[in-house]
């Protein structure tokens, strides 16, 4: 039951982001009526199986919520734009309540029964509705019950509970049959409501030759010797109501016995149909009292009880061309559907590391070869070059299969513009692009929340408010624009707003007020715009309540930067401001410059390299307290050597030795890593250094090199933040 | 002998309960997703009772308890309609569609079953 729970809760989260998926189209204009049966069944999905699990506070929302469905549904309530906001309004709280329901948790009460007062404003007679209104408090499914064994409690008949019997006289017409119901079954069914006396009146039953077997000839008269109310046996036939004669008499006191003594005293009327009576219940296994035994079969009983059981022949000849053409619709969206496995996420993560181990083992095979003095034309080395190949084009089918497409955080970003629109009063319209975009799972998980926190920073403090818009002349709604696409290996993420773009003067005054750069420091436009990823800066006077949850974009530019990210901001005044992230495909691979350093061997992210250099010891210039900068087409950028960053050695290597790696660091800064020289370039797995000995800053990670031994992998803009502060503190 | 039931539900949660439940309680149990499935299962198959649900996408309740009245070999097989509506209107439709019965839901297993035990011997 716990697996069909889970299963459940799954299932919700679907039907939330179908639900909410169904309410933009919506909202964008589309009112096709499989939409919003779409949109419907989501709902009524989730209340069915949220009834099953007793989840009560989810059942009642989802059911006032359906019903408001149900009047768009049925054409008596227009997909307005106004009731389309309401209902995403109303998906946002059963997305909450389908959460509190699954983790526990309390839900906001207010909220949802606020909702549910403005879904019930929808309602046929405008919130007037008296039934299904008023009862909503104490609203429960009552099962209808099928078991014979509940007595119907205390609103029984009173006739018919001291009169101690009931006379119920049943002729089924032919639609009873033709639905599959069968009287044998209601008949036992009865029975089990207490003793039972059973007549049938088969004087309507033709000749065989003029008998038409889907017809109803028969007739019951059954005396229920039972203290029963009426609506226990009126609910035994409750499936043929309509489809059959039923008369119910309240077990008047002089009625039964006699019915009861005539069966007695007359047991051999001629034609009567008593002759039936035993073999048809032998049939329904009730118990009767009374029944005269009879020795005579009755021939027809078969037919009419299941006149059903053969269809005739020439009924059988003709299959209907709808289900014909539907059946071959079916085949082809079978087919579509066995298109695609749900697989464990824990059989991926292990094909994964297996081919990591390849990756590595091959790489290893290729040294040993090489160290073995085989030449490159021998059959062994080419060989191994298919075999590299081959490596590495199943590390790549099995990285896409972690693939997803970002829509599945994309997706919940609506729900947030909507709130945070409603905190801020800023009308909003999010526009997204390339949600298609595959990234590995991981990274899509770890997206979510810096996501989200620069949502809510576009517009809280990125958009102006509709006063500044009209006076700038730009429309009244803000525009926050997400989007994303491949670009050279990487994914690139933007998050853009048309607001007024970042006020330079007020960064760099909070800035310089916060200690963060000195009063008079000369900045450029894009180091004041970069000044915003500070640790400590929040350019809100006063922590607003949606963009201060205590994170700032710093906490956001480290978030990224765990992914092996980069975040950069590009600001124009007046215009807007966008954010750019670049992220890697996926965490388990990465393509390394492998280099070495006082003697280890160290991998850089080839992404991060723009050049490498030979620097002259001429354009190398000590800055004092051990730090220098090198000059590179006139421009001087920091020169670090990162055998003194990771406290290899003490004193900087001669540079004129060595190599240096110009790299880039988030945000565009610049640096020169110096290394004692290159080794080469390869994909390296990445092992996490976190989770097999602990963090060490600087280092991002460890890979496993062909020849057996471990590299370190560098954390390129924690050596040189690094670098930066010890510099920052020593001026 | 078990008797075989065909359930038809869009819902995966649905599906699951129906089939545990019915599993449980020794019937042979098959399943489709939505009514055109439910149809493609029937012409490999001979339900002794079909539990369908009313809501589902390409063909909903209505439709599948048409085409199965319709189709000489499965007209006589019971049907019994999943509901959460307990209103009067969904279960006259299902009626006049030719549904033998219903089950409202949520049901808890012996309910399922016994609603199976009434409608098939």
């Amino acid at each position: 039951m716990a697996a069909i729970r889970d299963t459940f809760f799954q299932e919700c989260e679907e039907q939330l982001s179908e639900l909410e998926t169904g309410l933009l189209t919506m909202e964008a204009g589309d009112a096709d009526p499989e939409l919003i049966n779409g949109v419907f069944r989501a709902v009524h999905s989730i209340k069915g199986g949220a009834g099953a699990f007793n989840l009560d506070s989810l059942v009642r929302f989802a059911h006032v919520f359906e019903t408001a469905l149900d009047e768009m549904r049925s054409g008596r309530l227009a997909p307005r734009d106004d009731v389309v906001k309401l209902m995403l309004r109303a998906s946002d709280v059963l997305a909450d309540e389908v959460r509190a329901a699954r983790d526990g948790v309390e839900i906001d009460e207010a909220r949802s029964l606020g909702m549910v007062e403005e879904l019930r404003g929808l309602g046929p007679e405008g919130g007037t509705e008296t039934d299904d209104g008023e009862d909503f408090g104490d609203f429960e499914f009552q099962p209808v019950a099928f078991g014979s064994d509940d007595p119907g409690g205390d609103s029984g008949d009173e006739a018919g509970a001291d009169a101690g019997g009931w006379t119920v006289v049943f002729t089924p017409r032919a639609d009873l049959y033709a639905k599959a119901n069968e009287t044998a079954l209601l008949l036992r069914e009865l029975g089990s409501l207490g003793e039972m006396t059973v007549r049938l009146d088969a004087s309507r039953l033709p000749a065989l030759d003029e008998l038409d077997p889907e017809a109803s000839y028969l007739s019951w008269t059954i005396h229920l010797a039972s203290a029963t109310d009426e609506a226990a046996i009126r609910e035994v036939f409750e499936f043929v109501d309509g489809d059959c004669e039923l008369a119910v008499s309240g077990g008047a006191a002089p009625a039964a016995p006699s019915f009861a003594s005539e069966l007695a005293a007359e047991p051999a009327a001629p034609a009567s149909p008593e002759l039936d009576i035993a073999a048809l219940l032998a049939r329904v296994q009730t118990s009767v009292a009374d029944a005269p035994p009879t020795p005579e079969p009755a021939p027809l009983q078969a037919q009419a009880t299941a006149p059903l059981v053969e269809p005739s022949p020439v009924q059988a000849a003709a299959p209907s061309v709808a289900a014909v053409a539907a059946r071959q619709a079916s085949d082809a969206s079978a087919n579509a559907a066995g298109a695609t496995i749900r697989v464990d996420l824990d059989r991926v993560d292990r094909l994964i590391d297996l081919v990591g181990e390849l990756v590595i083992n091959q790489a290893m095979l290729s040294q040993r070869v090489l160290e073995a003095g085989l030449t490159r034309v021998s059959g062994v080395a080419m060989g191994l070059d298919e075999l590299e190949q081959l490596t590495r084009q199943i590390q790549d089918s099995v990285m896409a299969i972690r693939a997803q497409p970002v829509k599945s955080v994309f997706q919940r970003m609506p729900r947030l513009v909507r709130e945070v629109a409603a905190q801020t009063g800023k009308p909003v319209r999010l526009v997204t692009e390339g949600e298609a975009t595959e990234v590995d799972k991981t990274v899509i998980e770890r997206l979510a929340d810096p996501l989200t926190h620069m949502i809510r920073n576009a517009i809280d403090h990125g958009l102006e408010n509709p006063a500044k818009r009209a006076a700038a002349g730009k429309p009244p709604e803000g525009v926050v624009r997400l989007a994303a696409a491949h670009r050279s290996g990487r994914v690139v993420i933007e998050v853009g707003d048309d607001g007024g773009g970042i006020d330079r003067s007020r960064v760099k005054a909070i800035a310089a007020e916060r200690g963060l750069i000195a009063a008079d420091a000369l900045l450029s436009d894009d180091e004041i715009d970069n000044l915003i990823f500070l640790p400590g800066f929040s350019t809100a006077s006063e922590i607003s309540d949606i963009s201060g949850r205590g994170v700032g974009m710093d906490v956001v530019r480290r978030s990224i930067q765990a992914l092996g990210g980069r975040i950069s901001i590009a600001s124009r005044p007046g215009l807007g401001s966008t954010f750019t992230m670049s992220l890697p495909l996926t965490l388990a691979v990465l393509d390394g410059m492998v280099v070495s350093v006082a003697g280890q061997t160290l991998v850089a992210p080839i992404t991060a390299i723009i050049e490498t250099l030979q620097p002259k010891a001429a354009d190398v210039h000590a800055l004092g307290g051990g730090a220098y900068v090198i000059n590179i087409r006139d421009t001087y950028v920091p020169l670090i050597d990162v055998g003194c960053a990771l406290g290899y050695r003490a004193r900087p290597a001669e540079a004129s030795q060595g190599v240096a790696l110009l790299i880039e660091g988030e945000g565009g800064a610049r640096a020169a890593l110096l290394v004692d020289g290159i080794q080469g370039q390869r994909q390296v797995v990445i092992k996490s250094l976190e989770a097999n000995y602990r963090q060490i800053p600087g280092v991002a990670a460890a890979t496993i090199l062909g020849d057996g031994r471990v590299a370190l992998i560098l954390d390129i803009d924690t050596i040189v933040a690094v670098s930066r502060g010890d510099l920052r503190k020593a001026g | 002998m078990s008797l075989t039931v065909l359930t038809v539900d869009d819902s995966r949660t649905m599906r699951e309960m129906l089939r545990m439940a019915l599993a449980d309680a020794g019937f042979r149990v098959v399943q489709a997703e939505d009514g055109v499935h439910g149809l493609e299962v029937l012409s490999g198959e001979a339900p002794d009772v079909i539990v369908t649900d009313i809501n589902m996408p390409r063909m909903d309740g209505f439709g599948f308890i048409e085409e199965v009245r319709g189709d000489p070999r499965h007209r006589a097989v019971p049907i019994l309609v999943l509901t959460t509506e307990s209103d009067a209107e969904k279960k006259n439709r299902a009626r006049v569609a030719g549904a033998t019965g219903w089950i409202v839901k949520p049901f808890n297993p012996t309910k399922l079953v016994d609603a199976i035990r009434r409608v098939a011997a």
